[in-house]
């Protein structure tokens, strides 16, 4: 157990931000805070750093009471989204500064400072620009300089905020692919925030999903991307297809909808609602379906199918462009989802512990 | 055919001479020939006699005065400059807009008006003169008050020029170097003034050339005693008013190289300040 974090709260003026954080992160773990802006994960990470302060609750790292510590006392490395380097000190000034600025009974010699400054600059593949200025570095090589000047005072826990956030997109994989491959050579407990989920999804161990300041599930991204525990999870993991359905018996019913695919839930009788992925229904050609096609675009690879009923639900679905050679604009369909999630009507499943419905694919598994 | 028409057609061909022609003449009639004009007077009966003016006593103490001025208004402008720009750019607190406008006040204000304040305040028969008579100190016509009332006039000019730089680069430079394990004073010596030297340089500038030039302030003020209270502006206005026009114009001379080397100073600073 290395940081812990208990019924963490914060509130700025009347505003709550965080509503009761509890995380533990291992040593070595690589967490990623997911969720959308306004989701409180940016202040948990300052908070983490000693840069903001909760109203309530507790922050330790291995016993250590942190809420008691200055950031600085606390040794973490924190990479800002825009990275804020100096911008009067070359790379190699901004790496050196966190030794630099030490007590001199504690300070590595000048000799010393140069060699561990050297030493991150090659880790870093940065050696070239050693006597830059930020200002003449690309986004990519600022982002770089940045962990750099957060790793060489070897800091206890990493903490990353947006850190692709500012980049484009190819530059974006490839620093992700090189974070994992810092992250997995020098072990260093790293948190990094972001509301990419396939940043989030692709780099960390283990994955919080944040939303209105308090974490709706926390896991691993496969375990999480197969059992959404909320609705909302759902919804931010692209199931964004809401279907009011009716449960009996385990089993869920709609009118025009095949749920035979769907496994039984023991979720009671009584309404409910059904999350799909689009990519997950089947429109199936069916004269005497309630469901008619609306509309149909094609995205290339895909076909984007539109349907509504006469009661006026509209459903989305996305299949391959040659599984839908058949369909026409106001045909009749059956939609037939092949997995989903759901969820009682106005609650989330059983409280917000990790949850294990069943999917069709395991059920077949 | 095309381009004669164009070219005939083209209205302003003039006007930006006519401008030209208007700037140049605005600023020799107002600007550059009253200045010449100063020198020239002021060497008009030969070195020597300039020399002898400008080392006339009263004049020799009255650059001494308007230096000493300029030399202790500065460091009290720097510090309270930054103290407040930072305060400001750092911290949100009720009061913080009031604060802000009360900084810009004096440039808003006569700085005759400012001399009267201080004249109500400080005098004999002002709120605090009793009080300052008895302690047997002594604010109005001698230094302290002077170098006050120099300081209410020239106080804005670094928070101005340190601020909008400081709100531009916003605090997270400062929160870096905090969660590296720098002291706050470690924060302020190696980021925070670094990046607002250049602003700080030109701020320091503007208030120097206005506590050495201040007049209307400082004349309701010091008293101006010949030889003890009377600074620069002051003794011009004086030996001008005595109908010695060569010491008034050596003086005022003085004053101008002053103003020059500031100005020359200045536009150097200014195109790194902005940077």
């Amino acid at each position: 157990m290395s940081l812990v974090i208990s019924h963490l709260a914060r509130r700025f003026g009347p505003t709550p931000v965080l509503r009761g954080i509890d995380l533990a992160v291992e040593q070595r773990e690589l967490i990623a805070l997911l969720g959308p802006s306004g989701s409180g994960k940016t202040t948990l990470l300052r908070i983490i750093a000693g840069l903001d302060w909760p109203d309530a609750g507790g922050l330790s790292f291995d016993g250590d009471d942190w809420l008691a510590r200055s950031a600085g006392e606390r040794r973490i490395g924190l990479v800002f989204q825009h990275y804020a380097l100096f911008p009067h000190m070359t790379v190699r000034d901004n790496i050196a500064f966190g030794l630099s600025v030490r007590p001199r009974g504690n300070r590595p010699d000048r000799a010393g400072i140069a060699d561990r400054v050297g030493r991150l600059l090659r880790f870093l593949q940065i050696e070239g620009l050693a006597d830059r200025y930020p200002a003449e570095l690309s986004g990519g090589q600022r982002q770089r300089v940045a962990l750099g000047r957060a790793m060489a005072i070897e800091p206890r826990v990493l903490l990353l905020d947006e850190p692709f956030g500012a980049l484009d997109a190819q530059v974006r994989r490839d620093l992700r692919r090189w974070l994992r491959g810092v992250h997995d050579s020098t072990g260093t407990t790293t948190i990094f925030v972001t509301h990419d989920q396939e940043e989030a999804f692709e780099l960390a161990d283990r994955v919080v999903v944040m939303n209105a300041g308090m974490i709706e599930q926390a896991g691993r991204p496969d375990e999480i991307y197969d059992h959404p525990a909320t609705p909302f999870v759902a919804r931010f993991l692209g199931l964004t297809v809401e279907v009011p359905v009716a449960m009996r018996a385990g089993r869920a019913e709609a009118a025009g909808l095949d749920l035979t695919a769907l496994p039984r839930r023991a979720i009671p009788d009584g309404p409910a609602t059904l999350f799909l992925r689009p990519a997950d229904i089947q429109p199936l050609p069916d004269p005497a379906a309630p469901f008619r096609v609306t509309e149909i675009v094609s995205t290339g690879a895909l076909l984007r199918i539109m349907a509504r009923d006469d009661a006026g639900c509209r459903i989305e679905a996305e299949i391959p462009r040659r599984d839908g050679r058949d369909l026409r604009e106001g045909q009749p369909v059956a939609l037939r989802p092949v997995t989903g999630q759901i969820f009682p009507a106005g609650g989330t499943l059983a409280a917000r512990a990790p949850a294990t419905p069943v999917t069709l694919k395991e059920a077949f598994a | 055919m095309n381009a004669m028409t164009s070219g005939s057609a083209r209205p302003g061909r003039h006007v930006p001479l006519l401008l030209i022609a208007l700037a140049i003449t605005l600023t020799a009639v107002v600007v550059a020939v009253p200045l010449v004009y100063i020198l020239w007077r002021a060497l008009s009966e030969g070195f020597a006699v300039f020399a002898q003016n400008i080392l006339a006593p009263d004049t020799l103490h009255a650059i001494w005065l308007t230096t000493l001025v300029a030399v202790i208004t500065l460091p009290v402008n720097l510090a309270v400059g930054i103290a407040a720009a930072w305060l400001i750019a750092r911290f949100t607190f009720p009061g913080r807009k009031a604060l802000l406008t009360l900084i810009e006040l004096p440039f808003s204000i006569s700085p005759i008006i400012a001399g009267v304040c201080y004249l109500l305040l400080y005098g004999r028969q002002g709120l605090l003169g009793p009080a300052l008579a008895e302690a047997d100190v002594t604010v109005l016509f001698a230094l302290p008050g002077i170098v006050m009332v120099t300081l209410f006039v020239t106080s804005p000019f670094v928070t101005r020029e340190v601020l909008p730089l400081m709100q531009a680069q916003g605090s997270e430079q400062e929160q870096a170097a905090l969660t590296l394990g720098a002291t706050g004073w470690q924060v302020f010596r190696r980021v925070t003034l670094p990046n607002i030297r250049w602003a700080l340089l030109y701020g320091a500038v503007l208030a120097t050339a206005r506590a050495v030039g201040e007049f209307g302030a400082v004349s309701v003020v010091s008293g101006a005693i010949r030889g003890q209270t009377n600074t620069l502006p002051l003794q011009v206005e004086l030996l001008f008013n005595d109908l010695n026009t060569v010491g008034a114009f050596a003086a005022a001379s003085t004053l101008t190289v002053i103003a020059l080397i500031v100005l020359v100073v200045k536009t150097l600073v200014e195109g790194r300040a902005r940077t």
